[in-house]
């Protein structure tokens, strides 16, 4: 009876989450459009902020982790390609890895660990804090002033970090086949012919996604903290853990529609 | 007088959860009227109710004759001031910003129009020379004043106080009362206090209503010192008596 009574709680809560998820995006969806009718509205400097923070100040983070996920993968394959003498196809498997799939991938777990929480901590704080309240009753939508920022920022810093965590991986497999005496020039040619313009556009957009999940998940998370000693640390714990499974979802479901139409 | 703020048997609380039950009072326009109570008894309840941050659980509540609702909601909002309990500035604009955040988002005046009109507002509230400090490097007094000076940017109808003196020392908290009689009488504005001081009940407040807990209604309303005299109510005798030591 309490097994059925606590699993029923459960589901209640998931179901007032997801309706309350639901309202936000509702919420966020009305402002966007608000925002095409009067571009004035948005809040270019807290965006440009928010950017900053995201973006450059991630770099080195993410140029880091690339690298060494194209170390890692370069080692792991090579040691399975040197068996039958073509490890100059280790170029060709990080080149199709780190584009379609662990660059962004990764990139966004960064994001969500870095600014997801961030988001959250920041408008959880001001949410105690009765910032929020105080923008509601001044007849300034916290959605407007707090949440569109800093999902553009989201949506802008992912594409560019993802693009250095790539460029830094395929560094780290030039340098690893370097190693195995594949000379320099050779890998990056071989990169330049498996890299074409639809697999890098298409991680580019998968990143742009994964950074709007990341920055929507942040800021919902900041806006439903609780007013109690921990409701900040718990909504940066729910950012970064809503963040991961938001990306890890999204990124199942266009495995599957990208396995059914072949792309 | 005409009333600026009517309750009529709201029941005040969250969902699922009623604090107060079948209050009713007219705050009328040009006073200053206290909200009264022991700590917890919901007089933040009540005041969130009047600025419209939570919808009543029962009865009627209006504002300057409308009753919130999304279509008066932005209309409503250019009517009021808050000044929240911990000041609530945004902590990454300075002082100067903070004041001159609702004239930039409604006002129709010009760049230096609004600097200047922010200026002045915090010269009434006397931060001047704060101005250009962030809200981490200011007092509590401080912050609540520059609270204040925002939620007057606009000349709103009513200002609404939550606890202007609480945590404050005396010298601090008697100043912020005199910013009030100033205020009141130099730009006719009502004010909603919410307050446990009673030195500054007397001296500030026209009228009160007070709120009891377990009885989970509101106990009294009328003039402070008619109330401490000629209350029937033991509670609030005792409430504004006990203050007499303090004074
Ligand atoms: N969000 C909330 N949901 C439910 N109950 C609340 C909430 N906020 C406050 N309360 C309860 O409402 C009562 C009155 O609180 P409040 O109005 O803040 O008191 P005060 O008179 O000190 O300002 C308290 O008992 C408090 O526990
Ligand atoms: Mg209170």
């Amino acid at each position: 009876m309490a097994l059925f009574d606590s699993m029923g709680r459960r589901w209640l809560a998931l179901f007032k989450g997801f309706h309350g998820n639901l309202s936000f995006l509702g919420e966020t969806t009305k402002e966007w459009l608000g925002m095409l009718v009067h571009p004035g509205r948005f809040r270019f400097g807290d965006a440009a902020l928010a950017f900053e923070r995201a973006a450059f100040d991630g770099l080195p983070i993410c140029g880091g982790i690339g690298f060494l996920l194209g170390v890692i993968l370069s080692f792991q394959s090579a040691a399975a390609l040197q068996q039958f003498g073509v490890e100059i196809y280790v170029s060709d498997l990080i080149t199709i890895g780190l584009f379609r799939e662990l660059g962004p991938l990764v990139t966004a777990i960064i994001l969500a660990g870095r600014s997801g929480s961030a988001f959250a901590a920041e408008i959880g704080t001001m949410k105690v804090d009765e910032e929020l309240d105080a923008l509601t009753t001044m007849g300034l939508p916290p959605v407007r002033f707090l949440v569109m920022p800093r999902v553009a920022a989201a949506i802008l810093a992912m594409p560019i970090l993802t693009i250095f965590a790539e460029l830094a991986g395929l560094v780290g497999g030039a340098i690893v086949l370097e190693m195995m005496n594949v000379p320099n020039a050779v890998f990056w040619r071989h990169v330049a012919a498996t890299a074409d313009t639809f697999m890098i556009l298409f991680g580019l957009g998968k990143a742009c996604l994964f950074g709007l999940l990341v920055g929507l998940v942040g800021c919902s998370a900041g806006m439903r903290t609780q007013n109690t000693a921990d409701g900040v640390g718990r909504a940066a714990t729910a950012a970064v853990v809503g963040g991961i499974v938001s990306i890890a979802l999204a990124d199942g479901i266009l495995a599957v529609i990208c396995y059914a139409w072949n792309l | 007088m005409e009333p600026v703020i009517e309750l009529d048997k709201v029941d005040a609380g969250y969902p699922g959860a009623t604090i107060l039950k079948n209050v009713s009072f007219d705050v009328r326009k040009g006073e200053v009227f206290a909200l009264l109570g022991t700590s917890g008894c919901g007089k933040s309840t009540i005041m969130k109710h009047m600025i419209g941050l939570n919808p009543v659980l029962g009865g009627r509540l209006k504002v300057c004759g409308m009753e919130w609702s999304d279509r008066t909601r932005a209309r409503l909002c250019r009517k009021i001031g808050v000044m929240y309990q911990s000041g609530a500035l945004f902590g990454n604009m300075n002082c100067l910003e903070n004041v001159m955040l609702p004239l930039e988002e409604f006002s129709r005046l010009g760049r230096k129009a609004r600097r200047e009109r922010a200026m002045a507002l915090l010269a009434d509230v006397e931060l001047a020379d704060a101005a250009q400090k962030m809200p981490a490097e200011i007092s509590g007094g401080m912050r609540k004043r520059v609270a204040i000076a925002r939620a007057m940017a606009l000349d709103p109808e009513v200002v609404f106080l939550d606890e202007p003196s609480a945590g404050l020392d005396p010298v601090t908290s008697a100043s912020l009362d005199n910013l009030i009689l100033k205020l009141k009488s130099e730009k006719a504005m009502t004010f909603v206090v919410v307050t446990h001081e009673l030195p500054s009940i007397f001296k500030i407040a026209d009228r009160c209503a007070m709120f009891d807990k377990s009885r989970q209604a509101m106990i009294a309303l009328g003039v402070p010192a008619e109330l401490k005299e000629s209350s029937e109510d033991p509670f609030v005798r005792n409430f504004f008596s006990r203050g007499e030591c303090h004074v």
